[in-house]
């Protein structure tokens, strides 16, 4: 039965990354993207990282993707615009994709493996607090300092053409 | 935890079929005349004009990106509360430091009105509108 779920989520990743880079609109690409989101929250499952599955979700899902869907729709004339109508540079491109296929396949088979007992591991989201307040505060910390950096920087670019 | 995502799975996967089971059993029971009237985009009763890409407004971007932030400072938050009993007293000044930094971001954002959806800034500030103007002066002075 999980071998069959795996199979089923390990294909709708794939298809619809294939989808995002072969739709001809760009509507129908971020839409797609939902998809590859929502089938690497199952792969995140499948490794037992309950913790980060659930950050894909709320994150990715809901956040980066309502922010690309919004930046789709601000764009003027949209379908006016060669860009959403065809790829560009196919070639090189292949190129990049055939490489990194091939150095992630050589990584995937020359690497140990370490093989884990097949027991369900306790929940993480416990021992990602206790790791983050106890031995990792110095990086949270700074975390927080980076968010609000980025708060910060993000705003003043998308204001410039009000104010100015 | 796979019992529990599978759960959620369930779910997911009743959701879909439910949604797709009445369009289907539409589809095989209701008579299919269609006409141009009958296809044509309703639009409360008035003919649609123009196209539907419209340009949106830019503070829907604003507004996405703030949350985006906030939304990240939510993921940081369930791993804290999960251990709360545990590490007690600690856990709350840590965490206190991580909201109080973040918290001088939301006061930016709201001090320069980026959390406004419409700006106060008013040309003419005459009459009924002179308090607008004054506001609009003192946050572009700010």
């Amino acid at each position: 039965m999980a071998d069959i779920v795996f199979w089923f989520v390990a294909f709708i990743t794939v298809f619809s990354a294939g989808m995002v880079v072969t739709s001809k609109s760009l509507l129908y690409s971020a839409y797609s993207l939902l998809f590859t989101f929502l089938g690497v929250t199952g792969l995140y499952i499948f490794l037992w990282a309950d913790f980060l599955a659930v950050v894909q979700v709320v994150v990715y899902i809901g956040g980066i993707l309502v922010l690309i869907i919004f930046g789709i729709m601000l764009t003027n004339k949209i379908t006016s615009v060669n860009i959403s109508h065809s790829s560009m540079q196919k070639g090189v491109g292949a190129v990049v994709a055939i490489g990194f296929i091939a150095s992630l396949g050589y990584m995937a088979i020359s690497s140990p493996w370490l093989q884990a007992a097949n027991t369900e591991p306790a929940e993480t989201t416990a021992s990602i607090g206790r790791l983050l307040l106890m031995d990792y505060l110095l990086p949270f910390e700074v975390a927080s300092l980076l968010l609000l950096g980025a708060l910060i920087g993000a705003t003043t670019l998308s204001r410039k053409d009000e104010d100015g | 935890m796979y019992r529990d995502f599978g759960t959620i799975l369930f779910l997911v996967f009743m959701g879909i079929v439910l949604i797709y089971a009445p369009l289907v059993i539409q589809k095989l029971l209701a008579p299919n005349d269609p006409n141009a009237d009958k296809l044509a985009t309703y639009e409360c009763g008035e003919e649609s004009e123009g196209s539907a890409w419209v340009q949106f407004n830019i503070r829907f971007y604003v507004v996405a990106l703030i949350f985006l932030i906030f939304d990240v400072e939510v993921v940081f938050l369930f791993p804290w509360a999960v251990v709360f009993n545990e590490l007690g007293l600690l856990a709350f000044v840590e965490m206190g430091i991580f909201l109080l930094i973040l918290m001088l971001g939301l006061a930016y954002v709201w001090r320069r009105s980026d959390l406004d959806w419409v700006k106060y800034n008013v040309k003419y500030g005459r009459g009924r509108y002179s308090n607008l103007y004054k506001k609009s002066q003192t946050i572009k002075g700010s």
